[in-house]
């Protein structure tokens, strides 16, 4: 028991922290400039093809370096000359151009890669348990992963609170009118700022790859989730993107590993199962294959009792 | 004092124009139906029908998507849950029907569907509609990737893995009509899709329609007028719902299988690919782009794997160069039309088309080619490509087909403004004409 | 007699800033009222307020003696009272005549239907057609009211706001940004709208304050400091060190 539970929180903080560093991109993006980019998983995907491409040269290394920055270059190409057209025909249509960037993303890497999943691996030197209790291992990797988000977190944190560019930039997140009439470049910010929120994402692909698969569907599965963290930790909010990130996280990680049965759970919190006879269905399933929709739940919930989210100010 | 008042009549009946009269109106829906009833006699193919068939069931499902994205500014990404939830009720109506000898003939089990579909939303209604935007784009995100995956849950009503199966055959007779053959199938699809359209184009005529419309423009003030923005947005919601779920309907009884897939972001992408392509700022845009993508999807499919990425790109071009659509751009030619200066625009367009058609002759060639260097299997090096044999490990195609882009896009530097030129000046308002 | 509109020691707030500090105020039906003040004083809070915009922090709201505290703006609306806005708030991708149709709708009994259809419904129609009159817009009727010049836009702003047949009138800076000529037609527009109705204006235009209203009151500060018949406001001490300002007579 013991065991599940320290094993959950520390996977479950591996891929919570995972979520924030594309959760933060993210909430960069649509604060500044009320964009959600559908696009963004994709980009996470290209991190990790970028890298294993790399890597087939030069070995894990350089890819950390060398494909955020493509993935970044190509986010910051995407905002200037496709985005920057659509926005004067308001929010909806950049949502749908986003929403065919992410299309047209997938498929490209489909034709360029095919369909197989990749063999890209975690690097040789990490490739060790850490450390072990009772049963389990945690590998080395994990913590390296771990590791790196907390850096970037790290990173994030000191470059928006300690810099003058960072100032910029908390200010966009809530009053992008204001700043532009300072007199700042509110294009190349948001040019630079997709860019970075792009690069982030694709940071997040080259580490995930080798643990979370390499494959044209890799952007489906963590795309719906990543949404689903920003807006219930509010819109234009990055506290509230780490705080739902790190929750959803650890809350998938526990359920996953929970053989019990929806419906027990259900008695235990009190509701009478035996009187629902139409949900049998649901009841009898277990709580870790009602995992993946859980984050859904919470969503939908969220969003009628408090539409901004739980540390947002904006709705839209 | 005398001319401003015959100008103003004068502008007046000119504005009236742009109204169609009751005349020209009923005129087109008969006209629609009487090339609806002729369409299988004239199509000789005997594959054409069943792609016709698919046109029908889009056209409602795309129609209904504009009740709610052209008609009243709520972008959904997960309408297809209607779509198939009304797809499954349906058939599982019509197998009750069979296994209890209810009453139920084929042409009605798309009234089942709608009513599936009228059910769902207005439960998901109930809480979704109160914001329109970002949040209710999200929560309709939310709903649908929690029935995806309710799917495999749920499964005596949703079939598992293998979905739900019905049989047109097992149901009940209505004055002696089969439908077995794809024909049969078609003049029931293409029944009720006129039936559906019409009844969509009379339901943005009715206070519920013209007011979705208001709402869409200024929801502040819709309620400053006596109207609950909620409630307005609710009623189109449940709208859409019911004819998605018709389309569902007609699905099901079209293929007789409904799978997750039918209900999941797959389909729900498609029809906003499609209502937009078409153009969400009339009524027959979405006709019109689900006849075209449908058109795409089925005859590319035959020709390359690549298709969906072709329709990713003509997606990204309308967004971002054309976002009134293939019907907003017609639309667009009204005045040159009054004016009877159409004539002028041919030169200039076709010159426009061609350069085009160069480039993206260069585009689909590199496009394919790296396909087929990719995926195809070992030993293999020669490829049909435009009625050609080209080797893909050689330069020579490659850098010809780059040239053609090359040259298409310098082309277009040249016939894109000579175009646009040409455009504005048949549009040209004349006061004395 | 019932008054139109009564404020009940109102206050509103907006976080720690306090807008509106205790008005009480009390409309008598079938005049025109008008609601002065310098910039700032809370004036089109005051209009929020009663036509429920924002909900009010304290005090009660009645109209034509029902309490409508709280209430939402629709709500308000289907009792009697319409509003236009100082920035023109119209439905700019429909056309004039739509425009003006969507707010004949529902005092018309139509509610949310969807079997009626409009263009059939005659009475819809030909209410539409009477106000589009009385705003000189009936050339202009298939033109997005989005591409309409500024005045054009303001009568129809007006327009929208009466064609329900709201017995309560509120607008808000209905001259705001017009030249002589145009207030003049405005005026014209309001003194017919607002016949047998209650009206209540802001205004900063005194020319058409003075010429129109039966009733002025002072806002200053969130507060009412004079609510009188015009003559006595023009005299009134406060009033004149508030915002009309005094008259320098030339020292010799």
């Amino acid at each position: 028991m013991l065991e599940l539970v320290f094993f959950s929180t520390l996977n479950g903080l591996v891929y919570g922290t995972l979520l924030f560093m594309l959760a933060s991109g993210l909430t960069l993006i649509f604060g500044m400039m009320g964009v959600l980019n559908f696009a963004h998983a994709a980009f996470y995907m290209l991190g990790a093809y970028f890298a294993y491409t790399i890597s087939l040269y030069t070995g894990f290394w350089p890819g950390l370096v060398v494909a955020p920055l493509a993935v970044g270059l190509l986010g910051a190409l995407t905002e200037r000359y496709g985005l920057r057209l659509v926005h004067r025909f308001g929010h909806v249509a950049e949502l749908i151009f986003t929403f065919g960037v992410a299309i047209v993303i997938g498929e490209i890497v489909q034709l360029v890669w095919g369909r197989p999943a990749k063999s890209y691996e975690v690097p040789a030197v990490l490739d060790f348990p850490l450390f072990q209790l009772f049963r389990s291992s945690f590998p080395a990797y994990k913590a390296f992963m771990l590791g790196i988000s907390a850096a970037i977190f790290l990173f994030l944190f000191a470059i928006l609170t300690r810099t003058r560019a960072g100032l910029i930039i908390q200010a966009s997140l809530t009053h992008p009118g204001t700043v532009g009439m300072l007199g700042h470049n509110v294009p190349r910010i948001f040019m630079i700022v997709f860019g970075i929120g792009s690069a982030l994402a694709g940071l997040a692909g080259v580490i995930a790859g080798p643990v979370l698969g390499t494959f044209p569907g890799m952007a489906q599965v963590l795309g719906s989730i990543v949404f689903v963290v920003v807006v219930i930790g509010g819109l234009g909010s990055l506290t509230g993107a780490f705080v739902a990130s790190v929750l959803i996280g650890i809350v998938q990680t526990f359920a996953v590993a929970l053989n019990i049965s929806v419906g027990g759970v259900a008695s235990a919190v009190g509701i009478p199962v035996e009187s629902l006879p139409a949900l049998h269905d649901l009841w009898r399933v277990t709580v870790a294959q009602v995992a993946p929709i859980l984050p859904y739940v919470l969503l939908v919930l969220v969003l009628i009792v408090r539409p901004t989210g739980l540390f947002g100010t904006r709705e839209s | 004092m005398s001319t401003p008042a015959p100008a103003a009549a004068r502008s007046v009946s000119q504005a009236d124009a742009t109204r169609p009269s009751p005349l020209r109106l009923y005129g087109l829906w008969v006209a629609a139906a009487v090339v609806l009833a002729v369409l299988p006699y004239v199509l000789r193919a005997p594959a054409a029908v069943p792609v016709v068939n698919q046109m029908g069931i889009a056209v409602v499902f795309a129609l209904s998507y504009n009740m709610l994205l052209g008609q009243g500014g709520m972008l959904s990404f997960g309408h297809a849950v209607y779509f198939g939830f009304g797809g499954f009720f349906a058939a599982h109506a019509l197998n009750l029907a069979a296994r209890q000898g209810l009453w139920l003939p084929v042409p009605l089990v798309p009234i089942m569907g709608g009513l599936g579909g009228l059910l769902f939303a207005a439960v998901v209604g109930s809480f979704s509609t109160n914001r329109a935007g970002t949040v209710f784009a999200m929560i309709s995100l939310g709903i649908a990737e929690m029935m995806a995956a309710s799917s495999l849950i749920f499964d005596r009503f949703f079939g598992g893995e293998e979905g739900i199966t019905t049989n047109r055959a097992k149901a009940a007779s209505l004055g002696g009509l089969s439908f077995t053959t794809d024909r049969d199938v078609y003049y029931l699809i293409a029944f009720w899709a006129l039936v559906s359209a019409g009844v969509m184009y009379g339901f943005s005529r009715t206070p519920a329609g013209r007011m979705a419309n208001a709402v869409r423009d200024n929801p502040e003030r819709a309620e400053f007028v006596g109207y609950s923005q909620r409630w307005v947005r609710y009623v189109s919601f449940c709208a859409s719902g019911l004819f998605a779920g018709v389309a569902g309907g007609l699905f099901a009884v079209n293929y007789e299988i409904l799978t997750a897939e039918n209900m999941g972001l797959g389909a729900s992408g498609a029809v906003l690919l499609m209502t937009y392509i078409g153009g969400i700022g009339t009524f027959a845009g979405p006709i019109l782009g689900a006849i075209v993508f449908t058109f795409l999807q089925s005859m590319l499919s035959d020709y390359t794997s690549v298709w969906l990425l072709y329709l990713g790109l003509v997606f990204l071009a309308v967004v971002l160069f054309v976002p009134f659509g293939l019907a907003g751009v017609l639309a667009m030619h009204g005045p040159a039309s009054r004016n009877r200066r159409l004539g002028r625009l041919v030169g200039p367009y076709a010159a426009a088309a061609a350069v085009m058609l160069i480039a993206v002759i260069g585009l689909i060639g590199c496009l394919e080619m790296v396909y087929f260097f990719v995926s195809a299997p070992a030993g293999q090096v020669t490829k049909r490509l435009f009625w050609l044999t080209v080797n893909v490990r050689t330069a020579t195609p490659w850098l010809a087909f780059l040239a053609l882009i090359v040259l298409g896009g310098l082309g277009m530097r040249w016939a894109g403004p000579r175009a646009a030129a040409a455009f504005a000046d048949a549009n040209l308002q004349h006061p004395d004409r | 007699m019932t008054p139109a509109i009564e404020l009940l020691d109102v206050h509103k707030s907006f976080g720690h800033t306090v807008i509106i500090r205790g008005v009480s105020l009390s409309l008598e039906p079938g005049q025109r009222h008008a609601l002065i003040g310098p910039n700032g004083a809370g004036k089109s809070t005051v209009f929020n307020l009663i036509t429920g915009k924002y909900p009010v922090t304290s005090g009660r709201i009645r109209l034509k003696g029902e309490d409508i505290t709280g209430l939402r703006p629709y709500e308000v609306n289907r009792r009697g009272l319409s509003r236009s806005f100082q920035v023109t708030n119209i439905f700019p991708r429909l056309s004039v005549f739509e425009n003006v149709r969507c707010a004949v709708l529902w005092s018309l009994g139509y509610r949310y239907s969807f079997w009626h259809l409009v263009n059939a419904a005659r009475e819809v129609r030909e209410r539409t057609e009477v106000v589009l009159e009385q705003l000189n817009l009936t050339a202009r009727r298939h033109v997005p009211a989005g591409v309409l010049a500024y005045a054009e836009q303001r009568a129809l702003e007006i327009g929208i706001t009466i064609a329900g047949g709201a017995d309560v009138i509120l607008l808000d800076e209905p001259t705001a940004g017009m030249s002589r000529s145009e207030t003049e037609h405005v005026v014209q527009l309001i003194r017919q709208v607002s016949a047998g109705k209650t009206l209540l204006m802001v205004e900063h235009d005194m020319s058409v304050v003075f010429d129109l209203a039966d009733k002025i009151a002072v806002l200053v500060y969130g507060q009412v400091i004079a609510h009188d018949a015009p003559e006595r406001i023009r005299a009134n001490a406060a009033v004149q060190e508030a915002y009309l300002g005094v008259a320098q007579t030339a020292t010799a």
